[in-house]
């Protein structure tokens, strides 16, 4: 190391132990609040009730109603970030690069930041107020335009895989700005110009400049919505109650003893979500490095 | 031609957020038959359980934001200064709430710290209320590390630390009179964001059985019909708050360097 320590009071034999005591508080915390629940868990997913290593867990994930569980949650969570991306994607596009006025930049992010914090319970009440049964856009429907979305044809309902999906999106979206509109920013001018000289349309600049470039954060930011919607219970729960069956909800029922099952189906479900989120969050890792590169 | 696809675009996305928050709010003024009023909120804000549980959770935010600076600043001061190869690792772990979803985390803690574990946290009110506190920093740790990391970026931790060295400063009126000054914006963003998250946060208070604002807020949506539109308003404004001091408090700075 090149810096030179500063004459630590205590002498030259016990600054070298000092500095590693300087980070014991933070390692402390983070064994006992984060690593050591996390292998609590996975551990215990794996343990026999007689304390050896059984399979016998992880395979009930497979087994019964739980794949559902898992297929529904990944099915709202891909679908939710998808929506995420596209739409905070052309959102972040038009604030930096389509020629809108500049005033509307710093107000929209500002709002990005704060609807990006506003999730859990309230958030449900809020889409409940809106397209709930009673609520301002579903009673604005019916009676402007006799369209009742919770009858056929549409047959709409909030607690349900649509609804979800159209709520957590309130999150996703503004998530999405805040990640990508640096990303766009780092598109560079000279890029798109020496597309043009060459003769590139707007078009073909996108398909064959603009995205490849843009492709490693747009999937990398996809992974992280992803795991955000995947974790989330508390919207969920406050809309549907346990009545929709997603893995974060059937868990929470686990712990809280509603359902009285195996108790160590609750290690496996909760192992079941690292292993998903872990993968999620991974490729963002990867694909960030990766995108990073372009960004100097 | 890309300027009227930008304005679709923005118009459709405004739309989306721009109709729950006046659907909540007018929600919210609906108790009242066949006028609107303000008596969802004057319910909301005269019950004492709205009271508690919220003063509960001010208290716990406040709290946390102590003990996740004093816990934050230090170690990152200290990785900055003397174990930079250790960065790396350090960043992983306080990314890692992100990666873990908070039920996981909590789940871990109600197993590894129940009543006949090695430490019993959960066997008192003052254990579990600091367990809910250490779960809350947890979920804060990804927000308020990286925001004082950024801090540390912009000052010479080095230069400053061998100043107040030579004038005889010791560890603790470094951090606490040099450092922490130094960072202070960014800590007070960090600060905004964990009370932004703590106050609503629903699961981890939930399941460990504490009367917090989140499963207050759950109990009022399961059982009333306007109540919860109004404490939506309430919750949006805080969250509002937070973020418009966040802005503020840096826009304040950038005022005092340029002056």
């Amino acid at each position: 190391m090149t810096q030179s320590p500063p004459t630590a009071p205590p002498g030259q034999a016990l600054g070298s132990a000092l500095r590693w005591l300087g980070i014991v508080p933070f390692v402390l915390f983070a064994t006992l609040f984060l690593l050591l629940p996390t292998m609590k868990i996975v551990l215990g997913a794996f343990e026999a009730p007689d304390g050896g290593f059984t399979l016998a867990h992880v395979m009930q994930l497979f087994d019964g109603p739980i794949p559902d569980y898992y297929l529904i949650s990944i099915k709202i969570s891909l679908a939710s970030s998808a929506m995420g991306c596209l739409i905070g994607f052309a959102m972040a596009a038009a604030i930096t690069l389509g020629g809108l006025p500049r005033g509307i930049r710093a107000p929209l992010l500002t709002f990005s930041g704060v609807a990006s914090n506003f999730a859990g319970v309230p958030l449900a009440f809020a889409f409940l107020a809106t397209l709930g049964r009673l609520g301002l856009v579903t009673v604005l429907l019916r009676d402007w335009f006799g369209i009742n979305i919770y009858a056929p044809p549409i047959s709409f309902n909030l607690l349900s895989f649509s609804g979800l999906t159209l709520t957590y999106m309130f999150f996703q979206i503004p998530l999405m700005i805040l990640i990508i509109t640096p990303a766009l920013d780092g598109l560079k001018r000279e890029w798109r110009e020496a597309a043009e000289i060459l003769g590139a349309s707007g078009l073909q600049y996108w398909r064959m400049v603009a995205l490849p470039i843009l492709t490693p954060a747009l999937l990398g930011t996809f992974a992280l919505l992803f795991a955000n919607a995947f974790g989330a219970v508390a919207t969920a729960y406050a809309l549907t109650g346990s009545s929709l069956s997603i893995v974060p909800i059937v868990l929470f029922a686990q712990i809280r003893g509603d359902v009285l099952q195996d108790p160590h189906l609750g290690y496996a479900l909760a192992f079941g979500m690292i292993v998903v989120t872990g993968i999620a969050n991974g490729l963002y890792v990867w694909l960030r490095a990766r995108s990073e590169r372009w960004m100097k | 031609m890309t300027r009227i696809w930008s304005w679709i675009a923005l118009t459709f996305g405004l739309i989306y957020f721009a109709l729950p928050l006046i659907g909540t709010v007018e929600f919210s003024l609906r108790m009242r038959r066949g006028e609107y009023s303000f008596d969802a909120y004057r319910k909301v804000l005269a019950d004492p359980r709205f009271q508690e549980t919220f003063s509960y959770s001010v208290v716990m935010a406040l709290a946390t934001i102590v003990f996740g600076v004093l816990l934050v600043v230090p170690t990152a001061y200290w990785v900055r200064l003397k174990l930079p190869r250790l960065r790396p690792y350090v960043e992983f772990l306080t990314l890692m709430p992100l990666v873990i979803p908070p039920i996981v985390i909590v789940f871990g803690y109600l197993r590894l710290y129940n009543t006949s574990s090695w430490l019993p946290l959960t066997g008192t009110t003052m254990g579990t209320n600091l367990l809910l506190m250490f779960g809350y920093a947890t979920l804060s740790l990804p927000y308020m590390y990286r925001a004082v990391d950024t801090g540390l970026r912009s000052i010479d931790v080095g230069t400053l630390t061998e100043a107040a060295q030579s004038l005889g400063a010791g560890w603790v009126t470094i951090l606490a009179r040099v450092i922490l000054p130094n960072v202070l914006v960014a800590v007070l963003s960090g600060a905004f964001l964990t009370f932004a998250i703590v106050i609503g946060e629903f699961v981890l208070a939930a399941l460990l059985n504490r009367p917090a604002f989140g499963p207050y807020l759950q109990l009022m949506g399961a059982n009333r019909a306007y109540e919860p539109a109004a404490l939506a308003v309430i919750a949006f404004a805080i969250t509002w708050a937070c973020m418009g001091l966040i802005q503020l408090v840096s826009r304040f700075t950038r005022h005092g360097r340029t002056a």
